[in-house]
C-alpha cells in the first residue's frame, strides 16, 4: 500500500531583511526612492542580476519521509528546528520553496486551539464557524454536533458567548471540534500544552481512539516528551531543518535528550544572525548545576556562563550584560546586570560573565535562552533571538515524594498549603 | 474503511492554476460562514443592529439634502434632491464600504491565515457579500422614498439593476483585492485608504449629476461607479434614457480592475502566511 504521506526533498527558504522590523512601510520605500533615486535603481539592478544576494535562511532543507496510514508520528526538536514550518507546509498554509508532498487523504490541521473562534459568538455558533474553517461540511457538523458538545462538556453554556468561557472550557470546545473532524490525516501542533492535566489525558485518549478505531493518521509536535512517548509509535527528530532521525519513539527521544545535553554548551562564534556594533562578541553559552552537569534542577543552584571576546577592552568603560529565558517563544524572565546595579568596568580580551542563582524557579521543561551585551550604553552584540535551549528537571525528591508540576507551566512557586475553616 | 478519494499534492506554488477555481467551489460553505459571522457579530455588537445599515445612508441623505440640495442648490436632473442623492448614496456606500472591507480583509483575519489553509480569496469576497446584505436593507428606504415621491421605475429597467450591482461588485472587489495585497506588504497603506475613498466620492456623480460636467462628463466614464450610478438613476427615476455605451464602458473597466486584482492577489497570496 502506498504511504498516506510522502514528503520528498522538501525545502523552505525565508529571506531575512535586517534591521527593518517586520513590516515595510510604503512611506519609507517612497522616501528612499525620492531621496536617492539612483542608489535605489542601482540596488534593484544588482539584486535582479544577482550581484547582491538577500540573506537567505533555510528553515527546512532536504526533508524526506513517508508515513503509513494509521501511524501516529511525533515530531520533536529544538525551537527553530523547523517543526512548525513543516506542519505549516503539510497543512498548505505556506508553500514549500522546493520539493513535493503527496497526501493521500483529507487533511485536518490543529495548529492552534480555537482558530477563528469569535468571542462575541456563542459556543454553538463557534462550533459551526470553527468547523467550517477547519474544512468540515455542514451536514457533517450537524451529525457530529452532539458528540462535540458532549466531549467538550459545555452543554450548559452552549448559548453563551465564548468570551465568557473559562480558558479551560474554551480549549475543550476547540479541541473537541477538531477531534471530531472526519479527516484522514490530522496535524497537531503543541496544542496540548494548554488545558488542565485531566483534559490533556482525555485528548490523548481521544487521539489514541481515532487512530485505532478509525485508522486515522496523526502527526503531532510537542515539547512534552511524555505525551510523545505515550501516543506515538514513531518519531521524527528535526535538527536545524533536517531530519536527524526517524524511527521508533524511544530511540529518537534518547537521541534528542543526548542532543539537549550537548547543546547546553553553545558555540556562538558561527552565528551569523546578530545585531550590534561588535565591540564585544559573545562566543559561547553554557549552564552548570551543583554537580557540574548541564541539566538544571528546579529549586537548586544554577549558573549561566556567557563567554566573550573583545578586540579593544581598553576602549570600553562599562559593560551591561543580559540573559533572557523564554518559554514557547515568550520571554518569561530577563536578567540584565544593570537591573541589579552591577556594571563591569574592566574587561579582558576574552573571559566569562556568570549569572548565579541559588534557587532556580523554573518548572520542569525546555526553555529557550537569549543573550545580549551592551558596551557604554550601545548594543555591542545580540545574537538573534534564541541561541540555546536548556532543560530543567524536577528535583529527585519531588519524584520520591510523588509531587508533580503542572504541565505547560513555567514557574514553580514554592510554598505550603493550609486550611482554616470559618467559624 | 475510508476510501481515499482525495490526493493532495503540495508543490512550490504557481500564480494561477485552473484547479484553484475548483477549490474555491469546494470551499463555498466557508464563504457563507465568514459572511454569516461578520453579519452576526456586527448585529450583536451594535445596539441598533440591522438599523445601522439604514441609519447611515438615511442620515447622510438628510445632511446632503439640507446642505447640497437646499442650501447650495446643486441641480438634480429635475428629480427631488433627496431621492436623487439617495440612489447615488445607496450604490456609493455599497462600493466604498465593500472596498474598505476587502482591502482590510487579510489583515483583519491574520490570525486565521497563519493557522489554517483555505483559498484566501474567500476572505475579501465574503466581506463584500456582507455589504451586499446592507445594500438590500438600505434599499427599503429607497422604496419608501419612491412611493412618497410617486416614482415607478421602468419595468424593463429593473432587470438592469442586478447588472449594475454586478459591475459595482466587480469594481469594489477588483480594487479591493489589489489593495488587500499591497496592505499585507506595506502596512501603512490602510491609513491612506479612507482619504482615497473620500476623494473618489467627489469625482463620482453621487451628490451632483454628471451633466454639470458638461462635455467633460465623458471623461468621468472611466470611473465605473459613474456608469452604475447614472444608469441606476435612469432606471429608477427616469432622469434620462438608459445609456448602454456607458454601461459597456463601466463593465469593461470593472472587469479589467477585477482581473488585475485577482492577479495581484494571487501573486502575493503565496507568501501571506510568511509575512503576516
Amino acid at each position: 500500500m502506498k504511504p498516506i504521506i510522502e514528503v520528498k526533498d522538501i525545502g523552505k527558504q525565508y529571506k531575512i531583511t535586517h534591521e527593518r522590523g517586520r513590516y515595510v512601510a510604503l512611506r519609507d520605500v517612497i522616501a528612499t526612492i525620492m531621496r536617492k533615486p539612483f542608489a535605489f535603481l542601482a540596488d534593484k539592478a544588482k539584486r535582479a542580476t544577482g550581484l547582491t544576494k538577500k540573506e537567505e535562511f533555510w528553515a527546512l532543507k532536504g526533508v524526506n519521509f513517508s508515513i503509513q496510514k494509521g501511524e501516529v508520528v511525533g515530531i520533536i526538536g529544538h525551537n527553530g528546528a523547523g517543526k512548525s514550518t513543516l506542519l505549516k507546509i503539510l497543512s498548505q498554509i505556506t508553500p514549500p520553496t522546493e520539493g513535493e508532498i503527496v497526501l493521500r487523504g483529507r487533511v485536518g490541521s490543529l495548529l492552534e486551539v480555537g482558530t477563528g473562534f469569535h468571542p462575541e459568538l456563542t459556543g454553538r455558533e463557534n462550533i459551526f464557524l470553527n468547523g467550517a474553517i477547519l474544512g468540515m461540511k455542514r451536514n457533517e457538523m450537524a451529525t457530529k454536533f452532539d458528540q462535540i458538545v458532549e466531549f467538550a462538556g459545555i452543554e450548559k453554556f452552549l448559548d453563551t458567548p465564548v468570551k465568557y468561557y473559562s480558558s479551560g472550557m474554551y480549549v475543550r470546545l476547540a479541541f473537541s471540534v477538531a477531534a471530531h473532524m472526519e479527516s484522514d490525516i490530522l496535524l497537531i501542533d503543541e496544542v496540548l500544552a494548554v488545558g488542565d492535566a485531566e483534559f490533556q489525558k482525555k485528548c490523548l485518549g481521544k487521539m489514541d481512539e481515532i487512530t485505532k478505531t478509525d485508522g486515522r493518521t496523526i502527526i503531532f509536535t510537542s515539547h512534552n516528551l511524555a505525551a510523545i512517548r505515550e501516543l506515538c509509535s514513531k518519531t521524527i527528530l528535526l535538527e536545524a531543518g533536517h531530519v536527524k532521525n526517524f524511527g521508533p519513539t524511544e530511540e529518537v527521544i534518547t537521541e534528542y535528550q543526548n542532543l539537549l545535553k550537548e547543546s547546553s554548551s553553545t558555540d556562538l562564534r558561527k552565528e551569523t544572525r546578530r545585531r550590534g556594533n561588535g565591540s564585544i562578541r559573545l562566543t559561547g553559552f553554557a549552564t552548570e548545576n551543583t554537580s557540574n552537569e548541564h541539566t538544571l534542577i528546579s529549586g537548586e543552584r544554577a549558573t549561566f556562563v556567557l563567554s566573550y571576546e573583545c578586540a579593544h577592552p581598553e576602549k570600553i568603560t562599562t559593560v551591561d550584560v543580559g540573559i533572557s529565558i523564554h518559554k514557547n517563544g515568550v520571554p518569561i524572565a530577563t536578567m540584565y546586570s544593570s537591573y541589579v546595579k552591577k556594571e563591569f568596568h574592566t574587561i579582558a580580551h576574552s573571559g566569562e560573565f556568570r549569572f548565579l542563582t541559588d534557587n532556580l524557579p523554573l518548572a520542569e521543561g525546555v526553555y529557550g535562552i537569549g543573550v545580549r551585551v551592551l558596551a557604554d550604553g550601545t548594543e555591542a552584540d545580540w545574537p538573534q533571538t534564541e541561541i540555546s535551549q536548556i532543560e530543567v528537571r524536577n528535583p529527585r525528591e519531588y519524584t520520591k515524594k510523588g509531587y508533580r508540576t503542572h504541565p505547560g507551566s513555567a514557574i514553580i512557586v514554592q510554598g505550603t498549603w493550609e486550611h482554616e475553616p470559618t467559624v | 474503511m475510508v476510501v481515499m478519494s482525495t490526493t493532495i499534492v503540495i508543490k512550490p506554488k504557481k500564480i494561477f492554476h485552473w484547479s484553484d477555481l475548483k477549490e474555491l467551489w469546494h470551499y463555498r460553505e466557508l464563504l457563507y460562514f465568514f459572511s454569516w459571522r461578520d453579519l452576526k457579530v456586527r448585529y450583536k455588537q451594535t445596539a441598533i443592529g440591522a438599523g445601522w445599515a439604514i441609519f447611515q445612508p438615511l442620515i447622510t441623505m438628510v445632511v446632503f439634502t439640507v446642505f447640497f440640495g437646499t442650501l447650495a442648490k446643486i441641480p438634480s436632473d429635475g428629480v427631488p434632491y433627496p431621492i436623487f442623492v439617495y440612489v447615488g448614496l445607496l450604490f456609493w456606500q455599497f462600493f466604498s464600504s465593500a472596498l474598505g472591507d476587502t482591502s482590510n480583509a487579510l489583515i483583519a483575519n491574520q490570525s486565521i491565515i497563519t493557522k489554517v489553509y483555505f483559498p484566501r480569496l474567500i476572505l475579501p469576497v465574503s466581506a463584500v457579500i456582507t455589504k451586499l446584505v446592507d445594500f438590500f436593507i438600505a434599499s427599503l428606504i429607497l422604496l419608501g422614498l419612491m412611493f412618497y415621491y410617486g416614482y415607478t421605475p421602468h419595468l424593463g429597467g429593473l432587470i438592469l439593476l442586478p447588472l449594475l450591482l454586478i459591475i459595482a461588485f466587480m469594481a469594489a472587489v477588483g480594487t479591493g483585492l489589489s489593495l488587500a495585497a499591497i496592505n499585507v506588504k506595506y502596512r501603512d497603506v490602510r491609513y491612506a485608504l479612507p482619504f482615497f475613498i473620500q476623494i473618489l466620492l467627489f469625482v463620482t456623480p453621487v451628490i451632483y449629476p454628471a451633466s454639470i460636467a458638461g462635455e467633460y462628463s465623458k471623461y468621468l466614464a472611466i470611473n465605473p461607479m459613474m456608469g452604475v450610478i447614472q444608469n441606476a438613476r435612469a432606471t429608477l427615476l427616469g432622469t434620462m434614457p438608459i445609456n448602454w455605451t456607458l454601461i459597456g464602458i463601466s463593465a469593461l473597466t470593472s472587469a479589467i480592475l477585477l482581473l488585475i486584482g485577482i492577479y495581484v492577489f494571487k501573486k502575493v497570496e503565496r507568501y501571506f502566511a510568511d509575512i503576516a
